[in-house]
């Protein structure tokens, strides 16, 4: 009888155990969703106060962006103008290089270059991107304005550039990690029937690793996105309805940035902007993940 | 009395002669001084329990050992007609596999389609010819009794076939090169009774066109498919013979012990 008495008393113990780490554990998955939730939440309730003063006709069809003006306009394709071309130019950059990076070391590198080469590649991500920032404003730009004498000082082009290159590790080690996941038999199989090295890499291996290649190329791309200081400080402060990289413009980022440091009263439609432009890089963000989402899962190779 | 045997049994040429090869993993020796004949469209069977060496020489006539660093052979796999020694560093691997196919122990097909994974050869020998493409994709899909299965969605994924389907596909693959020789590590391992005996009368099908060199761990699979044995044993080659003969008969106790079952 004391034994099964020890044994019940000792699965309570246990149980209550359990149960506390669960609830622990499931608090700390919870903090993430509520923050998340406030985030979406406070976004989208300013901006409802925005939409209040500024039609959405008006928002997604008026060419200038000046809401600190006398004469405020709103048109928000203003600030993803400059958005999507300095991401663009970015990604230009990034995601061959990335790919072809991630492509030799997976598949061509040594075991020591590869091993020596990674964390070099991994500590140009560790970079603060102010720096990149004033890399891009008083480095590359003087050196683009040699090539090109009528260039601005503050241009998306620069910007971007340097942008490409802070992402280019982000790109070649997710797509590396994806690429060395391929299993070995699928190498061999090519091999085996007298592929090389690069028809290997090229026409077994990568297609194999798509799906994980695809969620470094979106990751690549929120981040370009959603990069703030380097465009900040490189491409200048004038929103700028344009898809020239020889410009100068602002990206939503920028803007948000940019006017968040002047003091702007509460309530006001200036401080409103912040949180509208801020929902529609929300917006673009989402729907880039839920994009490349899809993509992976129709990518998805069962080995 | 091998030699009676064989001239026996029939007048084969020689494909392939494996001579004095020995085959070192780093500081391991894997193999030690490997003597034998491939005859010439016959089915030749690598049996000995696990470890013996026999993935590791049939792995030596493709040089697929040379994708991995620390690998050494030493010794000679002449290929006939021409005397080419295959292990020869002057003698380049892809040229070696150009010639040779293989098929592996778990299917592997390519993330491509069914077509695709059987113009995969063709193509990166830069065949880019949509009808010679076409015929060789479906003879060798004939060729590996998979055609009247697959003709109709030749567009869908290698992957979605079954797995004996899978397996007669990577023959297709091999097959649609026109190799000289196939080489198949334990092909029917990761696979069902069915799928199984598909693959070993297709093994025997086969031996019309071309030379089969095949590793496995079923001795009834051996009796069943080849025309001669190598039963190695420790890196060594304990018997080389006539199947019929060997399995009635081995010249030696440590064969018998093996082929009984008293071992391995």
């Amino acid at each position: 009888m004391s034994v099964v008495s020890d044994r019940l008393k000792r699965s309570r113990v246990r149980n209550l155990r359990e149960f506390g780490v669960e609830t622990l554990l499931f608090l700390a998955a919870f903090v993430s969703v509520v923050v998340t939730l406030g985030i979406v939440y406070i976004l989208i309730s300013e901006s409802l106060q925005f939409f209040q003063h500024v039609s959405l006709v008006d928002f997604f069809t008026d060419t200038q962006w000046t809401p600190l003006f006398a004469d405020a306009h709103y048109g928000i394709l203003v600030l993803i103008s400059g958005t999507l071309t300095s991401s663009a130019v970015a990604l230009a950059v990034a995601l061959p290089l990335g790919t072809v990076v991630a492509i030799y070391l997976s598949e061509f590198a040594s075991f020591r270059v590869r091993e020596a080469a990674k964390p070099v590649l991994e500590l140009l991500g560790g970079i603060p991107t102010i720096v990149f920032g004033y890399f891009a404003l008083i480095t590359v730009t003087p050196l683009l304005q040699k090539i090109y004498p009528d260039l601005p000082g503050f241009n998306i082009l620069s910007a971007g550039l340097v942008m490409g290159v802070m992402i280019v590790p982000y790109v070649s080690s997710l797509a590396e990690d994806a690429m060395r996941a391929v299993p070995m038999a699928l190498r061999e199989g090519s091999y085996a029937m007298g592929g090389t090295r690069l028809q290997t890499a090229l026409r077994v291996v990568f297609p194999a690793a798509f799906s994980g290649v695809a969620s470094a190329y979106v990751l690549a791309i929120s981040r370009a996105v959603g990069e703030t200081m380097i465009v900040t400080v490189a491409s200048g402060s004038q929103p700028n309805l344009t898809f020239n990289p020889a410009e100068s413009a602002m990206t939503l980022a920028s803007y948000i940035a940019g006017v968040s440091q002047g003091d702007l009263p509460h309530d006001s439609i200036g401080y409103q902007t912040i949180f509208a432009a801020g929902l529609t890089l929300f917006a673009l963000t989402l729907a880039l993940n839920i994009f490349g989402h899809w993509m992976r899962k129709k990518y998805r190779e069962v080995y | 009395m091998i030699a009676n045997n064989v001239a026996k049994s029939e007048p084969a040429s020689i494909k392939a002669e494996v001579k004095n090869f020995n085959f070192h993993y780093g500081a391991f020796h894997a193999l030690k001084n490997i003597n034998m004949p491939i005859h010439e469209r016959k089915v030749t069977a690598l049996i000995g329990p696990s470890g013996c060496g026999k993935s590791t020489l049939l792995r030596s006539f493709n040089r697929m050992h040379d994708l991995y660093p620390g690998n050494r052979y030493e010794g000679e796999i002449l290929l006939q007609p021409d005397n080419t020694n295959l292990l020869d560093p002057q003698v380049d691997p892809i040229e070696v596999r150009m010639r040779i196919s293989m098929v592996f122990q778990k299917p592997n097909p390519f993330p491509k389609s069914i077509y695709e994974n059987v113009a995969y050869g063709l193509r990166i020998r830069g065949e880019n010819s949509r009808a010679v493409l076409d015929e060789k994709v479906e003879s060798a899909l004939r060729g590996a009794a998979l055609w009247d299965e697959v003709k109709d969605r030749l567009n869908s994924l290698g992957a979605n076939l079954s797995g004996g389907q899978q397996q007669r596909l990577c023959i297709a693959r091999a097959l649609a090169t026109d190799p000289e020789i196939i080489l198949f590590d334990e092909p029917t391992s990761a696979l069902d009774p069915i799928a199984t005996a598909s693959i070993e009368e297709l093994v025997t099908e086969l031996k019309n066109k071309v030379t089969i060199l095949i590793v496995t761990h079923n001795m009834q699979q051996a009796a069943r498919v080849s025309d001669f044995t190598a039963y190695m044993y420790l890196g060594e080659m304990v018997e080389f013979g006539v199947t019929d003969q060997m399995f009635i008969k081995p010249q030696k106790k440590q064969t018998e012990d093996y082929i009984t079952g008293r071992f391995g």
